[in-house]
């Protein structure tokens, strides 16, 4: 870990009034650096991001970004980042072409570099046909293109992104992860909120995840997946009636005990494909009916479920949720 | 998809009036580009005011009479300068629900996390409100001239008299500035920026003379500033005033105007820009 870490917070804590948002965050985002903060709705990702872009003052600790404290010299930190929040904060009454030109104004740039520079972005954010439009008349996945372009227009070395696809479709998703993988390429630093765990996976190189304002894990993806155990096999049984014969048969292979979710058990394993040919066998000598049998690398999703306790999307009902037992079961949220 | 290649930034000169008041005008362009675009908006900003001086004018005209002017129309001359100063008032109403639209939508943390002068997002929010109300001002004196009103004391006493009105304009502006960056979403705005300003403009001389007032209500309406600058309004443009009574604000109206529109303003940009420093979308 390097001494000029583009973002280092220590200890952040912030409260609002009798409810504690942050409870001692602690992070590190080194130059050139993609971090995802990773979290359910609730757990501080907002917060944070608002304490390092100089929105909120912290409770307690403290925090640099781009060399300078966020609260003793905040203008400092505001030349040197872009933010771009939950909703696409950009003007819509206002033409694409009128926004960037504002933004540009605000940073006190020069007319002439703000022109260039704005056909430049709307070229690269694929609105220049929509350019002299207002925004209003924009799609949901234009917006956030906009938005992104804002906060690009004085070339920031830091990047905040505070949950950029919520909300967006999927394809609008997939365009958006490509612009941000560009960006990096290019050299910019970049922390990343998301409540999408396939997103973190798909961007971040480090990820922390945090939940009730403190860190509870971090590290890359797969030191995060190492470190709830490694490879799981999955058998879906064709009759209810089998489970328990499945579960006995996997329990025989497996380094850990198996779970039963429905027609669904699954069991940690280690000892890679091999242990497949293993677990077919103990199904047959069971005499159990199998519809699908997978060896599976856990997701973020697993990882999460095993730190929290919880699930990393909370809006579910809570009844659906118990009912079924989201453990071992990826991928859901695209 | 090609890289970016303009080159690293180019920062501009300082201007002569300094970044405040140029970031002020770079926010105040932004809020009259809305204006041009949303023309409903403003013209469903006019319908009021002029419904205000037909009904007036023809409901209520004949049952108020104006003391010491017994001429037909006395009303109508009297009534005028009331309605600008009530219309100019309710400049402060598209302050608070500018504002809480701009919180809402999260433009105001975009703006918060600029390195740019931390006043300038509400001097440009008040500007362009104030300005507005020029256009506003001139519909309605164009209404007044059709039901009769007229300036009868010299161009220049009548400029003074806009001038009046726009300073006007510009303080209530910094007034619902600083409501609207209390409020929760721009539904409450929309409430919340209008509830104060029709107990305001009514315990006043806009639109009946002090002496109908019960005693208690008409000390009040004699120190709040609408009463000075309508009154004020009706000597420079040469309409009846309807006495004003033994109160020093409207023995002196145009002092008494200036002077509290400058505390006003000094007040409450002291205490919205104080607010708008820890402010946050929710």
């Amino acid at each position: 870990m390097t001494t000029d870490a583009a973002v280092h917070a220590e200890g952040l804590v912030k409260e609002f009034g009798e409810v504690k948002a942050l409870d001692g965050i602690d992070l590190t985002v080194n130059r050139g650096q993609v971090v995802g903060l990773l979290g359910p709705n609730g757990a501080g990702k907002t917060t944070t991001v608002r304490i390092l872009s100089t929105l909120l003052q912290p409770t307690a600790g403290y925090a640099t970004v781009a060399g300078f404290d966020v609260v003793k010299n905040p203008d400092d930190v505001r030349r040197a980042i872009g933010l771009t929040g939950q909703y696409a904060a950009v003007d819509e009454y206002l033409t694409g072409r009128e926004n960037l030109r504002m933004f540009g104004d605000l940073y006190h740039l020069s007319p002439k570099y703000v022109k260039e520079r704005s056909a430049e972005l709307l070229e690269w954010f694929d609105l220049t046909a929509a350019a002299d439009r207002p925004a209003k008349t924009y799609s949901g996945g234009m917006r956030r293109r906009l938005d992104l372009a804002a906060s690009l227009v004085a070339q920031p070395s830091i990047l905040f992104l505070d949950e950029p696809t919520t909300g967006l479709d999927p394809r609008s998703r997939l365009g958006l992860w490509g612009v941000i993988e560009n960006l990096v390429a290019s050299g910019t630093t970049v922390l990343l909120t998301t409540q999408y765990l396939e997103e973190a996976d798909q961007l971040a190189e480090d990820i922390v995840v945090i939940d009730h304002g403190k860190v509870i894990a971090h590290g890359t993806s797969e030191q995060l997946k190492d470190q709830i155990g490694g490879d799981r096999v999955e058998v879906t049984v064709v009759d209810p009636e089998s489970v328990g014969r499945a579960a006995e048969a996997l329990r025989s292979v497996a380094s850990g005990d198996a779970l039963i979710e429905e027609l669904r058990v699954s069991a940690p394993v280690s000892g890679g494909s091999t242990v497949l040919v293993d677990a077919i066998r103990a199904l047959d000598g069971q005499g159990v009916a199998v519809s699908d049998l997978q060896l599976r690398r856990p997701t973020l999703d697993d990882v999460f479920m095993s730190l929290t306790g919880h699930a990393a999307e909370e809006e579910k009902p809570v009844a659906e949720a118990k009912g079924r037992r989201r453990r071992g079961r990826g991928g859901e949220e695209a | 998809m090609t890289t970016l290649s303009v080159g690293a930034p180019v920062a501009m000169r300082r201007p002569i009036y300094g970044w405040t008041i140029h970031d002020g005008l770079v926010v105040a362009r932004r809020n009259l580009i809305q204006t041009v675009r949303v023309p409903e908006l403003l013209f469903f900003s006019l319908v009021q005011p002029v419904i205000f001086v037909l009904l007036f004018a023809y409901v209520f005209g004949g049952a108020i009479p104006i003391p010491g002017d017994t001429a037909s129309d006395a009303y109508r001359q009297y009534l005028m300068p009331g309605i600008f100063g009530q219309t100019v008032a309710f400049a402060a109403a598209s302050s608070t629900v500018g504002l809480a639209e701009d919180m809402h939508k999260g433009l105001i943390d975009r703006f918060r996390a600029l390195p740019m002068a931390p006043p300038a997002v509400l001097i440009g929010r008040t500007l362009a409100d104030a300005v507005r109300q020029i256009l506003v001002l001139f519909v309605l004196s164009v209404t007044g001239y059709l039901v009769g009103w007229r300036i009868d004391n010299g161009l220049l006493n009548a400029i003074y008299a806009y001038a009046l009105l726009l300073l006007f304009a510009y303080t209530v502006a910094w007034i619902g500035a600083w409501i609207g960056l209390y409020m929760p979403n721009p539904e409450t705005a929309n409430t919340a920026g209008l509830v104060w300003l029709f107990p305001m403009t009514f315990l006043s001389n806009a639109f009946v003379p002090l002496s109908s007032l019960p005693g208690f209500l008409q000390v009040i309406a004699a120190w709040n500033p609408i009463s000075a600058l309508v009154l004020a309004c009706r000597e420079l443009f040469g309409n009846p005033t309807g006495a004003g009574g033994d109160y020093w604000p409207l023995q002196h109206p145009q002092l008494y105007t200036i002077l509290s529109c400058v505390l006003l303003i000094a007040l409450f940009s002291t205490l919205a820009v104080r607010r708008y420093r820890r402010t946050t979308s929710r």
